[in-house]
């Protein structure tokens, strides 16, 4: 009863579950049926604004919107609340679209991080050579799309601290992350450059175990939990949005919080 | 000379109407928005549910998953906040609030809450609100400006994470948000079923008088 108040919302049991409920419906064609089933609403059914595609390409249009006032709002100086020891949640719950076990088991010792797009140095990376780079630590809330959330213990580098010394040109407008997986997502560059957004390495200061993304996950205590890539193999910096996962699934792409 | 006239005439005009055309529009415009955000709000509370065994179901939320319903939340809540300012702005610089709605008496309210629940209240004149209507109508405003303001805190727990500690913290500000939307769930039940035992009240709602 005492585990259940600790996370409001979350019941380990069903983290699995809630997981395959943020995945679409097997007929995509569904995507908004049910949309006028709230029964005071029926007397929109015959607008075409509530019919399939209509509506889903104006709130998409919104969504966008939405994205240009988050992107507003955001501001590279404030940064997200960080917490003692003592509030981090044990355990930390594995969220993904797929089961523990299914998640990727990437070989440390082969691993290499690709870099491309707008640097100038494009040489990979070893997880020794990543090791190696200066380590901040944050215990911040990560925030699931679905509602729940969790505190948690990271460690890495500054993304913006690793995008000087590879000599990438941040007046590009996004960075994007490829995953082990088949994973992916697309950050705005301020974001990227935010002084919370870390490439993490560790997870309470032991490496990172294969659920929270090992070798390399982007810890962003700015954005939604989904925004946050694990098991990361390549970045770009380019300015092209190359969209996401979820995103392209109709999840907002910016996801700030 | 002639502007005065004017004036003098939309002020008799204003007092013949139980509702002024402002009212009318934003209360319309507030029910669509409203019912937009309990049906997709319902779809995303199912996402991770506060409380053991409730759950919506996809029969009556809105959005059929959870980025649909996103969507439809992020899209309603422009119109919900938007039109919720300019009717509260108009309402209090009308001087419409303060007319209606005060002064509330706890006695008053007493009392005529005895009185309609054994059907003696009148409603001859439904332009004067009687002491529990004022109550659950200036309470409803007051729950209107919490969901939206714990809306922003749970939206927003970075950007303005100052509301948020105002709300006791992000996990606290999902409580504050789910029981604003129980509250006006439950101030719509009774508002909806009176509005049909009184029709005249629905007429004046649509047409002004």
């Amino acid at each position: 009863m005492r585990q259940r108040k600790i996370i409001p919302g979350v019941d380990p049991r069903l983290l699995i579950k809630d997981a395959a409920a943020l995945m679409p419906e097997a007929s995509r064609r569904g995507f908004l049926r049910g949309a006028a089933s709230l029964g005071a609403l029926t007397f929109l059914t015959g607008c075409d604004i509530i019919d399939g595609d209509t509506a889903e390409g104006v709130l998409r249009k919104i969504s966008a919107f939405n994205d240009g006032a988050q992107a507003a709002l955001f501001s590279r100086s404030k940064l997200a609340p960080t917490y003692p020891e003592s509030a981090i949640t044990r355990p930390f719950p594995f969220n993904a679209y797929y089961d523990e076990d299914e998640a990727p088991e990437v070989d440390g010792g082969t691993y290499k991080l690709e870099v491309a797009g707008l640097v100038d140095n494009k040489k990979p990376w070893t997880l020794e050579q990543l090791h190696a780079l200066p380590e901040v630590s944050q215990i911040t809330r990560h925030v699931c799309v679905e509602g729940w959330s969790a505190i948690g213990s990271w460690q890495g580098t500054p993304l913006s601290e690793f995008l000087t010394r590879i000599g990438a040109d941040t007046r590009a407008k996004y960075v994007w992350f490829k995953c082990a997986e088949g994973y992916s997502n697309t950050i705005d560059m301020p974001t990227a450059l935010h002084p919370q957004t870390q490439m993490t390495f560790k997870y309470d200061h032991k490496i990172l175990p294969r659920a929270y993304g090992f070798p390399m996950k982007i810890r962003m205590p700015t954005k939604l939990g989904f925004k946050n890539p694990k098991y990361v193999v390549a970045m770009e910096v380019t300015n092209t949005d190359r969209g996401g996962y979820w995103e392209d699934q109709g999840y907002n792409w910016f996801s700030g919080l | 000379m002639s502007a005065e006239t004017a004036v003098g005439g939309s002020q008799i005009a204003a007092r013949e109407a139980i509702h002024p055309a402002w009212v009318r529009v934003t209360h319309w415009i507030n029910a669509i928005a409203i019912l937009v955000m309990i049906g997709s709000g319902w779809q995303i509370y199912d996402a991770a549910p506060l409380f053991e065994g409730l759950r919506f179901g996809k029969s009556i939320s809105l959005g059929n998953w959870l980025a649909g319903a996103l969507l439809w939340h992020f899209a309603a809540m422009w119109v919900l906040a938007i039109n919720g300012l300019v009717y509260v702005t108009l309402g209090i610089v009308s001087g419409r609030f303060r007319r209606k709605l005060l002064p509330i008496s706890p006695a008053q309210v007493l009392a005529d809450a005895k009185a309609a629940l054994s059907f003696k209240l009148s409603h001859e004149d439904i332009s004067r609100y009687n002491a529990v209507q004022k109550l659950l109508y200036a309470g409803v405003i007051l729950t209107g400006i919490v969901i939206v303001l714990s809306g922003l805190a749970i939206w927003k727990p970075v950007q303005l994470q100052e509301l948020t500690v105002l709300f006791g913290g992000y996990d606290v500000a999902r409580y504050v948000h789910f029981f604003a939307m129980a509250a006006i769930v439950g101030f719509l039940v009774v508002h909806v079923a009176l509005a049909l035992l009184v029709p005249k009240s629905l007429r004046a709602m649509i047409t002004g008088r």
